[in-house]
């Protein structure tokens, strides 16, 4: 199954047959309308319960929630299977609980745990993760919208942008100001769908990751129960940084499965098609643009798949897991950009997958905190000063 | 009630065969295996009858080492146990049917559940053989009567109607469908239209490990291999030729009768 020798050792028996699931889950349910649900810019909610019923859904959370008890690379197998499909939205939408769900697992009482995960890894209920504010992106610490305390609840005034799953979403683990002081005034809670005052907007337009729901939250007055705070409060900051180094992983994941993807594409294309009499292959400018696209695929991958393991072991991984998101960048915009260069015109058209993975991996840089905020970060934990 | 089920290790069907350059046999470089279809949908048929009798299920495979994947994904799917027979040597439809019957002597199972065919081979053989040696009844092309969008499949009932002493299978005939009733134990090979397998759930694939997994020699059941059947060679199949664009329907029916032939 995993014949890459830099690859197989992470891997054991349970991955390989997980992911034969992923790739059969691929191919019949979202290969077959991943077109038309880009065009849509959304994907039927049905899918969530599909996914779950085939066991894909939170494949390294813990069976006692209804996750998979699996470790890290099962989930990015499942995140590398999915992107086969060619459409990075479904698989952002699918995930958004990925992002969501930690925070409440990390933080969570026992009762809270059970009264929010499991429905959404029954893909009963939709997630999202509230944390980008219209005018607070990159610098989380501020935060503005605000939980006030008054007796047994909590009031939210705020809004929340650019969240994935938000249109839908019947549940959003926000990050609110409980306190004036900027790492330790943010605490999380659990918003669930239909509370007065809460609020979403239309899906946004996006250039890509099209199939996926973008919305904005907004807060007003909107008065949830002090149960739905999840931690004590100001544990929000510290939560979302550990929550951040997944995201990031599965970000750079999602960069060396686009590279992947668009490399075999070109691959295909370029056995395919002929011009002047022979095929693009036998161009040898073509040849060495592909050999360049395997050898940033293949880097990217190695250097993810240790950061992952490393994580797997529990240790330590902030500065590396940045860098591996930097590259993973790097990596995946260029090799979709050569992609879309050896499909000529055909790669600007947006039945091509390799189109539509151009402009998915534009967003990689900036998601999950941008590629300067990590450079920031890992300027800062390599210790240099002004 | 115990079931005994094969699940055949096949290349994957969407893997594109090639042959070796000496034609001795296809490149196996690349190639990604499965469970054969058939014996996985025999599988799902097997763990739902399972569920409703309190059965035991017993997956069986024949082959190297390898096939142990295949037996995992088995256990994982909900057998409780795993035989392996190890052969190294080519094995045809005879030779695989008298090493499942020798199995079959030592598990004395009430029902074996096979695919009707495999999809490397595509013989179609093995079921029957089986059932032939072992003096049993048998029910081949086991089906559904409902389609497989409907309520009771997306309920997972089984198709196979069991109690202890008989088996009332669907069949899939030229004309149609035919119910018949057999008496157990029995040996039943299913069709594509049974039932949709499942997918097997991670919390299980992880716990198949510990599942218990039998390894048995030739030796140990007694047989030596002595295929009927011996492959001389292999041959891809001719390059289609690309078509011929004709002006009118008395060209077409000109090259059809004088240079096709078939009118
Ligand atoms: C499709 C999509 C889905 C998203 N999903 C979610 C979601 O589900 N949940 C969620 O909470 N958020 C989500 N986001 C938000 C995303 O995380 C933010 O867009 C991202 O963190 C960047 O923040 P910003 O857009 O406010 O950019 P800004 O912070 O305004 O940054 C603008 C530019 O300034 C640069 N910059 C900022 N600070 C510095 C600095 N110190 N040094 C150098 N350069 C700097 C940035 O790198 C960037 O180039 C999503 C965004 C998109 C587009």
């Amino acid at each position: 199954m995993f014949e890459d020798p830099l690859v197989r050792p992470f891997l054991d028996d349970s991955h390989a047959q997980f992911y034969q699931n992923c790739l059969r889950f691929t191919r019949e349910e979202i290969t077959p309308h991943a077109y038309a649900w880009e065009e849509a810019e959304i994907f039927p909610r049905e899918l969530y319960e599909k996914a779950a019923d085939a066991g894909l859904l939170g494949a390294s959370m813990p069976e006692a929630y209804g996750g998979g008890g699996g470790d890290i690379f099962h989930l990015i197998l499942f995140c590398e299977a999915g992107l086969w499909a060619g459409t990075t939205g479904v698989l952002v939408g699918l995930g958004s609980m990925e992002i969501a769900l930690p925070p409440i697992l990390a933080l969570g009482t026992e009762e809270q745990k059970r009264r929010w995960v499991p429905p959404v890894l029954r893909g009963k209920q939709i997630a999202a993760l509230g944390v980008t504010e219209p005018n607070t992106g990159s610098d989380v610490a501020s935060v503005q919208t605000r939980a006030i305390r008054d007796g047994e609840s909590y009031v939210l005034n705020g809004s929340k942008m650019f969240i994935t799953s938000g249109v839908r979403a019947d549940i959003v683990t926000v990050l609110a100001r409980t306190s004036e002081d900027p790492h330790g005034g943010l605490s999380f809670f659990v918003v669930e769908k239909g509370t007065p005052g809460f609020s979403t907007s239309q899906g946004l337009k996006k250039m890509g990751w099209r199939a996926s729901d973008t919305a904005i939250l907004t807060f007003e007055d909107c008065r949830i129960p002090i149960e739905n705070r999840l931690g004590d409060e100001g544990m929000g900051f510290l939560a979302l940084m550990q929550n951040f180094e997944r995201e990031r992983l599965l970000l750079a994941v999602y960069g060396h499965a686009s590279a992947e993807v668009a490399l075999a594409e070109a691959e295909r294309y370029a056995r395919e098609r002929a011009a002047f009499g022979r095929s693009i292959m036998g161009f040898q400018v073509t040849r060495h643009k592909l050999a360049r696209m395997a050898t940033l695929a293949r880097a990217c991958k190695a250097l993810n798949y240790q950061v992952a393991d490393a994580m797997r072991r529990g240790e330590s991984v902030l500065e590396q897991v940045c860098a591996a998101k930097n590259f993973a960048c790097d990596v995946a915009l260029e090799v979709c950009d050569h992609a879309v260069q050896i499909f000529g015109g055909m790669g600007y058209m947006r039945e091509s997958i390799v189109e539509r993975l151009y402009r998915d991996v534009r967003l990689l840089p900036i998601g999950g905190g941008t590629s300067e905020i990590m450079n920031e970060i890992i300027a800062k934990l390599r210790g240099y000063g002004r | 009630m115990k079931i005994l089920v094969t699940t055949k290790r096949v290349e994957h069907y969407e893997s594109k065969i090639r042959i070796n350059a000496q034609g001795t046999g296809i490149v196996t470089d690349g190639l990604t295996y499965m469970i054969n279809p058939f014996d996985e949908i025999a599988l799902e048929e097997a763990v739902r009858l399972k569920d409703e009798h309190s059965a035991e299920v017993v997956v069986v495979a024949i082959g190297t080492e390898d096939a142990t994947q295949q037996l995992r994904t088995g256990l994982a799917i909900g057998a409780d146990r795993a035989i392996l027979v190890k052969a190294t040597q080519p094995i045809d439809s005879d030779v695989a049917a008298r090493i499942l019957k020798a199995v079959v002597d030592r598990e004395e199972p009430n029902l074996v559940l096979m695919g009707k065919q495999a999809i490397d081979d595509d013989a179609n053989q093995t079921g029957q053989l089986l059932a032939e040696f072992l003096g049993w009844p048998q029910a081949t092309f086991a089906a559904k009567t409902e389609s497989l969008e409907s309520e009771a499949e997306k309920q997972k009932e089984p198709a196979i109607d069991l109690d202890d002493d008989t088996a009332t299978v669907v069949r899939e005939i030229d004309g149609g469908l035919e119910t018949v009733e057999i008496d157990l134990p029995a040996v039943i090979t299913v069709d594509l239209r049974l039932n949709i397998p499942r997918y097997p759930a991670l919390p299980n694939i992880i716990k198949a490990k510990k599942k218990p997994l039998d390894e048995l020699t030739l030796a140990d059941l007694g047989i030596t291999a002595e295929p009927k059947v011996t492959v001389l060679g292999y041959e891809p199949l001719p390059e289609r030729q690309a078509g011929v664009v004709v002006d009118n329907v008395q060209t077409l029916l000109d090259k059809l009768q004088n240079e096709a032939k078939v009118l």
